[in-house]
């Protein structure tokens, strides 16, 4: 039995941390919902003296917004094409690379680079990269084409608009998904190389000796194994996924879109920060709102899914 | 099948090139496995048992020497050309599949001529199942079921493709002392009943004498002698085997031979003929010492244990290298255990003397 007096130490040592999450977690989840519920609700307004009803008023002109509709577009486009695709690749990297001997732990610190080095540093290069440098005298056309125009050019192919005035949509969601899937192997790739540094060797042996073809090893020995670490990775993807938003700023800017058409890459989170920015709270908390039960939604779906497929 | 293991040696390089120094694992072994027969390999932990199973398994290539399965030279072909069944001394089940398609796997892996349609893969199945009798468990997992159970669905799994060899690695090492004993009995059922030529690993001797045709003694990659269970028992050919088989172990003293008597201390145990002077080391199996009020070796008695029809006589000598002399005797003999010494004469047959140096047996003849 513990005491008052004790008990009273006790509230006094967590109350740092108790205060710490009421003020920066608690009161602004709850701010949230607030806000989002107060029909055309500014904190401008609200100082000014303005009062606000409750209603839903936020949630549908958050719906009704073209933006809107094309930041959850967008979103949902990189999530669903970044996820499997980084997802495979990291496997089928982190599978070569517990394959090897020599030079393992080299590469290793080469995949893992990235995931330490600032996104938006990456992002300026890989503009660079995709970028258009210099224009041709009395043409629009470009003249000195980035390295990966460069490198298309050498093999004869025509040179890509990715990403400067005039480009389209597609080509600059390949240059975003390419940068994303980038951005978020090493981290995958060094997750999954751990679970397979713990699948017992044994079972390798074992189906050795059974004349096991590779690839029969691969979808029925190795991945199964490594579900759990797979699953992992694909729903922190998704999650990350629909929060994407400094990859944008990274290649873009902070006009999230080429020259000639701002704010076509938005994102979700670009939307609510937008709102914010111009003094829309009420709106920034129904879109963010929207945002969590989306993610809530796929997270769910997919902890569905793994119960079935995932063998611990 | 008959295998023959040829000169075969394994070294394993060392692993920080400083050092250098290599590790023989296996060293120099020849050997002839008897078509259908159960040989047991037994030694200390790091004796290299393991190593010689997976060189015949063909997960490690020997460094020197050759293997042949029959007539035919496997030396260099590839583990799943050579038609074994290997058991994991943690059997190495696959926990995300049934027991069923864990039997299954390796039936699903044959290409070409040996590919089986779906019956037939399902017939072999429930018949190597019904074989260690787990056909009753198909659709559990791995982790269902208890360790015994888990060996006989890694025996089946082995099994199911028909091999020309089977290999188990400690396959009871992870079983409780029952089910150890039921599980051996069984391992003996199997290979009789299929009749094919198994090797089985143990640091277990009594595991190895009970089961084996054949047992196979090493140490530290060596191979310290081959024949019947019964025949290294009553014929150790050195110092090593004479002590590793055997519970409760032998008994093993210093002495000398002189003027053709083997001297224990001052006192002589034995007359002997064809050995010349010299100093020894002599060993006594438990049952080889027999109490007897005129008897030669004198000890002194620390205590006794009488266990239902046997009795164990524990006393000591100070020319004794094992911690005690033992003998097991018949609980009708009677011996007062409140006594200071007591007395044995020796078995002759029971009784081995060893050159100090090399620890090989001296053979004699009894006057
Ligand atoms: N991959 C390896 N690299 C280096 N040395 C090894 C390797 N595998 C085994 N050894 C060494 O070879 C020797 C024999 O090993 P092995 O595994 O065959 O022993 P064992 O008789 O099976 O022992 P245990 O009863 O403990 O399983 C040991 O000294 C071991 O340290
Ligand atoms: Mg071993």
């Amino acid at each position: 039995m513990v005491d008052n007096k004790q008990q009273w130490k006790a509230w006094l040592y967590l109350a740092p941390a108790c205060i710490l999450l009421l003020v920066f977690t608690v009161w602004p989840i709850f701010n949230t919902l607030r806000m989002a519920f107060l029909n055309g609700y500014g904190n401008m307004a609200a100082i000014g003296g303005a009062t606000f009803e409750f209603g839903i008023e936020n949630f549908v002109k958050v719906i009704e917004y073209k933006e809107f509709l094309q930041c959850l577009q967008n979103t949902a486009i990189l999530c669903v094409a970044t996820v499997p695709i980084s997802t495979i690749l990291a496997l089928l990297i982190a599978v070569a690379l517990n394959s090897i001997k020599p030079l393992q732990k080299t590469l290793q610190t080469i995949f893992f680079l990235p995931y330490v080095t600032n996104s938006i540093a990456i992002g300026m290069v890989f503009a660079a990269m995709f970028n258009i440098v210099g224009l041709k005298q009395g043409s629009a056309m470009a003249d000195t084409w980035g390295i990966i125009n460069n490198v298309i050019q050498f093999f004869g192919g025509e040179p890509v608009n990715w990403l400067n005035a005039g480009s389209t949509y597609v080509s600059n969601m390949v240059v975003m998904v390419i940068y994303i899937v980038w951005n978020a192997l090493p981290f995958k790739i060094l997750i999954l190389l751990g679970g397979l540094q713990s699948i017992n060797k044994q079972y390798y042996d074992a189906a050795k000796v059974d004349g096991t073809p590779k690839a029969r090893v691969l979808t029925k020995i190795t991945i199964p194994l490594l579900s759990p670490m797979l699953a992992y990775v694909v729903i922190t993807g998704f999650i990350g996924g629909f929060k994407e938003y400094s990859s944008i700023i990274g290649i873009f800017g902070d006009k999230m879109g080429p020259a000639d058409d701002a704010g076509r890459l938005n994102t979700m989170v670009g939307f609510v920060y937008d709102a914010l920015e111009r003094d829309r709270q009420g709106r920034a908390s129904a879109a963010a709102l929207i945002l969590f039960a989306i993610i809530l939604a796929v997270t769910l779906f997919n902890n569905n899914v793994i119960k079935k497929h995932v063998h611990y | 099948m008959k295998v023959v293991l040829q000169n075969l040696t394994k070294i394993f390089p060392s692993r920080d090139k400083k050092a250098g120094k290599e590790v023989v694992a296996v060293n120099d072994f020849n050997f002839e496995i008897p078509d259908g027969q159960l040989v047991g390999l037994l030694g200390p932990s790091g004796c290299g048992k393991s190593t010689t199973l997976y060189m015949i398994s063909g997960l490690q290539k020997p460094t020197s020497g050759k293997i042949f399965f029959g007539d035919d030279d496997v030396t260099e072909l590839s583990t799943e050309n050579r038609g074994i069944g290997l058991v994991f001394q943690n059997y190495a089940l696959y926990p995300h599949m049934t027991v069923m398609q864990n039997i299954l796997f390796p039936l699903q892996n044959l290409k070409g001529k040996d590919k089986l349609t779906k019956e037939e893969m399902l017939d072999r199945a429930y018949e190597a199942a019904r074989l260690v009798q787990i056909d009753e468990l198909m659709d559990r997992k791995p982790s269902e079921l208890s360790g015994g159970q888990q060996q006989r669905v890694a025996i089946a799994r082995a099994l199911v493709k028909m091999p020309r060899v089977l290999l188990l690695d400690e396959p009871l090492s992870n079983l409780d002392a029952r089910l150890r004993l039921q599980t051996r009995e069984e391992i003996r059922r199997i290979q009789k009943e299929t009749g094919i030529t198994t090797v089985f690993v143990t640091h277990d001797q009594e595991e190895a004498m009970s089961i084996s045709d054949v047992i196979v003694v090493m140490k530290l990659g060596v191979v310290q002698q081959i024949g019947k269970p019964q025949s290294v028992y009553d014929d150790p050919q050195n110092l090593f085997v004479a002590k590793f088989l055997g519970t409760p172990p032998i008994n093993v003293l210093e002495g000398k031979v002189e003027g053709g008597k083997v001297y224990i201390g001052s006192e002589a145990v034995l007359e002997i003929e064809g050995v010349e002077d010299q100093e020894v080391y002599i060993g006594v199996r438990p049952e080889g010492l027999e109490p007897c009020a005129d008897g030669k070796l004198t000890c002194s008695l620390n205590n006794l244990e009488v266990m239902g029809r046997d009795a164990s006589v524990v006393a000591s000598h100070e020319n004794a290298i094992s911690p005690v002399i033992r003998a097991i005797i018949s609980s009708d003999i009677k011996i007062d255990p409140s006594a200071q010494s007591v007395k044995f004469n020796v078995k002759p047959h029971k009784f081995f003397i060893f050159n100090k140096e090399t620890e090989q047996r001296i053979y004699f003849e009894v006057k």
